[in-house]
């Protein structure tokens, strides 16, 4: 510090300007108090509830009655429970796959600045203007049998393309994609206008072609993108309720009754809130180690130590 | 440099633009069509005559009402969030110790409860608290869930803040209060509106909290709505689809005013 040389009190001066304002103006924890007590309310509480009430059997009547680990026996026993398991799980690999190629390519083809691509992207965007309760309704008559796209292009989407296991899951996939891809390839295309140009030059100069630069610049760029959009599509995947119960209510019989939906059924349906709080405990279970897991590798939680240098 | 055209890129996007076209086509095409032709026709034929009549059926079964309290939902809910979540954001950024890193952390993980998973205990308090079937019931946990995120946008937002800023309101002598208003809030005008477009998306497609928390028909919002629909007029799809296509123009409305506030709040979402 230059001032060590300098007389004292203009060191001392500069020291506890230095110093002192900083730990003045600091926000405490108190900032943070409304919005955590909301948040422990709505969700922590629930969290919580959810666990004691998979202990217990209740009808939503009368209050609830301990009973030890009798939902969890029954839960581990239950052949539909893995049949959900299953499905959540490949409905939730099949819209990785499908979703985070088109997304990328998508994304990173409108990160260009030709006039047409403003255009497409434009109407690219249209399908988040529907939510997905209306997405769902219009592509199931889009997908029925007797009036829909089957009656006309029987080549491409079978007779019936819902009527099987592999059919449903399908035609879930499809319409998450549709549905989705334009929120993924934006968050992509963002991405991708934020990459620098040099790096492009550099490699055009050592004689890199177009794939080259996509897979040695784009890719590795977009890592962090990738991760925050896998977390959407996890989180997504495993809450995917609505449109299950509005495009194949659960069916072909329970064929793609993913677990939140089984939840649904078994709570407010047959009133057995005690079993269906066993089911959304072990959701919530899932949800936390991929949210860990994802988190981790995103480096989203190192952001706190990056504080510590402020 | 970008002077050569990518014809296969090129492609691919159009390949795409007939998946999201087609869709919409036969969407709007249904939704203006009478239902005898669409029976004849299905949804892709070439329309011969149009009719506004799906729109006046859907009209007359009180649908605006469920575009109104689905608009009173989402202005609700990001007000909602926002007062929470700019102080807290605020706090985790520029706050020191355990106790806000453990709010940071809280909030990560978050992220990734599903709200189907504690929908059960919810309704339960929701009861408890006397706001069963009011709209309170949906924006109080569409709020809360939707926490999380625009806690990690802002606080994303707020760290790119530099600390010489924070330096010179300190050294005017600034409150937090007065640094937050008249700092931070400004400089994270970006993060905030991502945070409002990404708040309000989730309450106009929430479906979970309407179904569980109301019942009547005067507190339904537009997804619900929707689906009661399919079993109202399982035999008239034109006006469900109409119906479908309704229930878009909210939103449709705010993304021609503000098509580069809504587009830039997404893809500001993803992260460098």
């Amino acid at each position: 510090m230059v001032s060590a040389t300098t007389s004292r009190p203009l060191r001392k001066q500069r020291v506890r300007d230095r110093a002192a304002p900083p730990t003045l103006e600091r926000p405490g924890v108190a900032w943070a108090v409304p919005g955590l007590l909301f948040f422990l309310v709505f969700a922590v509480a629930p969290m919580v509830g959810v666990l004691y009430l998979s202990f217990t059997h209740w009808d939503g009547l009368n209050p609830p009655q301990f009973t030890g680990t009798a939902n969890w026996s029954r839960f581990f026993g239950d052949s539909q429970v893995w049949q959900s398991t299953t499905v959540t799980g490949l409905l939730l690999i099949g819209n990785i796959v499908v979703q985070a190629p088109v997304s990328i390519l998508l994304g990173v083809w409108a990160a260009g600045h030709q006039r047409n691509r403003a255009i497409l992207s434009a109407v690219f965007f249209l399908p988040l203007l529907l939510s997905t309760a209306a997405t769902a309704i219009m592509w199931r008559q889009l997908l029925d049998p007797n009036f829909g796209l089957p009656a006309k292009f029987e080549w491409l989407f079978g007779s019936n393309p819902m009527g099987t296991q592999q059919g449903a899951i399908a035609c879930l996939v499809l319409v998450t994609t549709w549905q989705f891809v334009p929120f993924h390839s934006l968050l992509y295309q963002g991405a991708a206008r934020s990459i620098p140009h040099t790096l492009y030059q550099a490699a055009s100069i050592d004689g890199a072609g177009r794939v080259r630069q996509f897979v040695h610049i784009t890719l590795p760029q977009l890592r962090n993108t990738m991760i925050t959009s896998t977390i959407f599509m996890v989180v997504g995947g495993l809450t995917a309720f609505d449109i299950v119960l509005l495009l194949t209510n659960g069916g072909p019989g329970t064929d793609t009754a993913i677990l939140p939906f089984s939840m649904y059924q078994t709570a407010f349906r047959t009133y057995d809130y005690g079993y269906a709080s066993a089911i959304a405990s072990f959701l919530l279970v899932l949800a936390t180690a991929a949210s860990v897991i994802l988190t981790k590798l995103s480096g989203y939680d190192k952001m706190t130590s990056t504080m510590e240098g402020l | 440099m970008r002077t050569r055209p990518n014809y296969l890129a090129g492609a691919a996007a159009l390949v795409w633009l007939v998946i999201i076209g087609v869709p919409l086509y036969a969407l709007v095409n249904t939704a203006v069509q009478p239902q005898t032709k669409y029976t004849d026709k299905g949804p892709v034929s070439i329309p011969d005559t149009v009719t506004l009549d799906n729109f006046r059926t859907v009209v007359d079964s009180g649908f605006l009402q469920y575009i109104w309290n689905t608009v009173v939902v989402a202005v609700a809910t990001v007000a909602i969030v926002l007062a929470l979540a700019v102080p807290i954001s605020y706090a985790v950024v520029r706050g020191r110790g355990w106790l806000t890193k453990g709010v940071f952390r809280l909030f990560l993980l978050g992220l990734a409860i599903p709200s189907q998973a504690v929908i059960i205990p919810l309704f339960l308090i929701i009861n408890n608290l006397g706001l069963y079937d009011t709209l309170w019931g949906i924006i109080l946990p569409t709020a809360a869930f939707a926490l999380p995120v625009s806690v990690l946008v802002l606080s994303g937002g707020m760290r790119d803040i530099s600390n010489e800023l924070y330096e010179a309101m300190a050294l005017d002598g600034a409150s937090p209060a007065r640094t937050l208003l008249t700092l931070v809030v400004p400089m994270s005008k970006s993060a905030i509106a991502t945070t409002c477009v990404f708040t309000a998306l989730q309450a106009w497609n929430g479906f979970l909290f309407p179904l569980i928390m109301t019942q009547s028909n005067d507190k339904k919002l537009v997804t619900l709505g929707l689906y009661n629909f399919v079993s109202q007029y399982a035999a008239n799809v034109p006006a469900l689809l109409a119906a479908v296509l309704m229930s878009a123009v909210p939103i449709l409305v705010v993304y021609l005013f503000a098509r580069r506030a809504l587009v830039a709040g997404l893809m500001g979402a993803g992260g460098k």
